[in-house]
């Protein structure tokens, strides 16, 4: 395993090639990014709270009216925040490292819209309310697409970015359109999904995050268990056997971890777009392709966009507020088109 | 009128003379030239049938829209209905009620063919569709902005469409140029402002009374529903002035499927030629999106369709618009009268094309790479 680093850092760019302190320390960075955005989410608002009444709020709970907003609004929306931001930003470096394709992401590959789709039949067809029911359903459709989109965007020669993320435009507007015929025929469904399609984490009680937790502990675990082999598949599949990975084990395993994620995100969340496309980008830039940091850094730093982003969501427009997944939209859409315009896209 | 049956030599003889099974001579195809009055047209036979078989379907697709619904007619009734030959109630329901929304669909259809059908030829990509590229997303944000901001007529809305449509254009070429535009390249980077595009609509709608929201959102599903004679008067009259210009642009741009600077040495203006296609194609998407809201993959589908009939060497004009007009009106006949209740005839469609698309993509994929 030492030796499918080491060649893999021979790859590393001049900028990148930090050594293992500086990693260290720019992962502390990211984390105290990470914790000065999970307080300004707890303290900014469409009504200014103060600090002190937040810190009450959470350690010595009273009936007060802001103590109240704080603990029912705030802080669930905070923590939907970074559990939705962890999964989708390690599902989108693991969906990266997996098809090798700098402009793959759950949201743009239609694994978003897959699980979408299917929590969309779950709750309004089948009447499933509870997410320890729907989230099965938002897993397999998930799984379904992951696998398809990788059918669909391979060709004998291997696999070609472009194709790849046409055929997950396909089926999402395939399944989008699927998804507002079964609500648009099903009253009952429209209602209850209308504010979960817009991709917000506002207003899901913290209820809806513990039973995935578990899910998503396993798929973090599975992530960095294959994040050794998938180093050595950067370089080839011929090289990645000769080395010893056993490749249809590393793609399996990889797809549950995508599943997983992504799945358990967009049960949580609805479909939220372009966070697992940005953060490994950047995360690569810190500390060059060696999958096992990636991973670190899009731990940390993909929570912090997307806590970023609905702080953001909740400023531009006070009193009103923008949904998160429009605004991280606006905020990816451009790096999207920067990536393709790059001769060379980072380190895959 | 002389009517002469020639042969097209070029490819297709060169091709079967020098592989032919069992050395039989292929004399390339059966071309129809009609002559008179100083002009000729030559058009091959094959196109010629297919679309007489395709304008019989369209027919027999409008009568049969026309018959159905709450209240059932049948043939006997519709077709004297259409010429003027009833009254009362039958006259009311064909002509007043129904025919507006069949003739929108039949227009708007060929309007979103033809779209993609030059789309598809300039960018040389059967993938390169106005509602993958965000075209579609660019004339319904500038829509949005007419109902909702401005609150404006039916013209403005035509105005606001055509505009958004054009500046999202402008806006893609732009950004994927890099000394030159590569298809692939333009696609994503339309796929990127298409997600920007979309989330703005969605945040318009979401800012919006809720009234407008309601109307507005309708819209945004692509739907005929409430057509009137007039918006298909004015959609239409539009529609036929771009058709024309289409038609005088379709040699050019099959020349230019070759390259342009094989279709400069045979004397066709490139520069003129490609703006002139842009603007015709995104106007005839901007003014069918202003009436019925974004119907997303007629204009990906129906020059596929329509090539895969005719089997000629490029993309043409005139079976796309057949197979557009013919493909939206079985759509909105299926999100009327199919679906359980009824639907927008986008999301019809946006089901069919995807399929249809995600097929392309399978075939094209193994093809070609």
């Amino acid at each position: 395993m030492t030796a499918q680093t080491s060649d893999v850092e021979v790859r590393v760019p001049a900028a990148a090639a930090s050594g293992p302190r500086l990693r260290v320390v720019g992962l502390l960075a990211v984390l105290v990014t990470l914790l000065v955005l999970l307080v300004l989410s707890l303290l900014v608002g469409s009504k200014a709270i103060a600090p002190s009444v937040i810190w009450d709020a959470l350690f010595h709970p009273s009936a007060d009216i802001d103590q109240f907003s704080i603990r029912d609004y705030r802080l669930p929306r905070t923590v939907v925040g970074l559990v939705v931001g962890m999964a989708l930003g390690v599902a989108g470096a693991l969906i990266q490292a997996l098809t090798r394709n700098p402009l793959a992401d759950t949201g743009i590959l239609g694994v978003g819209a897959g699980s979408s789709f299917a929590v969309t039949m779950a709750v309004g067809v089948l009447g499933i309310r509870d997410i320890s029911g729907y989230m099965w359903f938002a897993f397999a459709g998930a799984l379904i697409v992951t696998i398809m989109v990788l059918l669909l965007g391979s060709t004998r020669r291997g696999q070609s970015p472009g194709v790849m993320v046409l055929a997950g435009v396909c089926v999402s507007a395939v399944l989008d359109g699927a998804g507002s015929a079964l609500q648009l025929t099903n009253p009952d469904a429209f209602d209850a999904m209308r504010s979960w399609t817009a991709g917000s984490i506002l207003g899901r009680p913290l209820d809806v995050v513990w039973p995935v937790l578990p899910f998503f502990a396993v798929a973090l675990i599975l992530a960095f268990a294959v994040s050794g082999p998938l180093n050595a598949m950067a370089l080839g599949d011929e090289i990645a056997a000769a080395q010893g990975v056993r490749l249809a084990r590393t793609r399996v395993l990889a797809i549950i971890a995508i599943t997983l994620l992504a799945g358990g995100a967009t049960a949580i969340a609805g479909p939220i777009g372009f966070v697992g496309l940005m953060v490994p980008h950047v995360a690569r830039w810190f500390v060059g392709p060696n999958q096992r940091w990636v991973f670190a850094y899009s731990i940390l730093l993909a929570p912090s966009l997307l806590l970023a982003s609905d702080v953001l969501g909740r400023i531009v427009m006070r009193p009103s507020e923008i949904p998160v997944g429009i605004v991280t939209a606006f905020i990816g859409a451009p790096v999207l088109i920067a990536l393709v315009r790059r001769k060379k896209a980072s380190g895959l | 009128m002389s009517i002469g049956v020639t042969s097209r030599s070029g490819l297709t003889r060169h091709r079967s003379t020098g592989g032919a099974p069992g050395g039989r001579l292929d004399f390339g195809r059966r071309v129809l030239v009609l002559r008179r009055w100083r002009i000729a047209v030559r058009l091959e036979w094959r196109s010629v049938i297919v679309c007489a078989v395709l304008a019989v379907a369209v027919a027999c697709m409008a009568v049969l829209a026309l018959m159905t619904g709450s209240y059932q007619l049948s043939p006997g009734q519709v077709v004297p209905a259409l010429v003027g030959g009833e009254t009362g109630l039958v006259h009311d329901i064909v002509v007043e009620w129904r025919a507006p929304r069949v003739v929108a669909a039949l227009v708007f259809g060929a309007a979103l063919g033809v779209s993609g059908a030059v789309f598809q030829s300039m960018l040389r990509n059967p993938l390169a569709d106005p509602s993958i590229i965000g075209f579609s997303q660019g004339s319904y944000t500038g829509a949005l902005i007419v109902i909702l901001l401005i609150n404006g007529t039916y013209v403005q809305l035509i105005g606001g469409a055509l505009l958004g449509g054009m500046a999202t254009a402008i806006a893609v070429y732009v950004l994927a140029y890099r000394r030159g535009v590569q298809g692939f390249r333009l696609i994503i980077v339309g796929i990127g402002v298409s997600a920007m595009l979309g989330s703005l609509n969605t945040w318009l709608i979401l800012r919006a009374d809720l009234e407008q929201a309601i109307a507005a959102a309708a819209w945004g599903a692509g739907s005929l529903n409430g057509v009137s004679w007039d918006q298909v008067a004015i959609g239409g009259v539009c529609i036929a002035v771009l058709l024309l210009l289409a038609a005088m642009l379709s040699r050019p741009m099959r020349q230019m499927e070759l390259g342009d600077d094989t279709a400069a040495s045979q004397g066709v203006r490139v520069s003129p030629a490609r703006l002139g296609m842009v603007v015709v194609g995104v106007a005839l998407t901007a003014i069918a999106t202003a009436a019925s809201g974004p119907i997303a993959f007629i204009s990906l589908v129906a020059p596929q369709i329509g090539h895969r009939l005719v089997r000629t060497a490029g993309i043409t004009l005139a079976p796309a618009a057949f197979v557009g007009a013919l493909l939206c009106l079985v759509a909105d006949y299926l999100a009327q009268h199919v679906a359980p209740t009824p639907l927008p005839v986008g999301i019809i469609t946006v089901m069919l094309g995807g399929g249809y698309l995600g097929y392309l993509l399978f075939t094209e994929a193994r093809r070609r790479l």
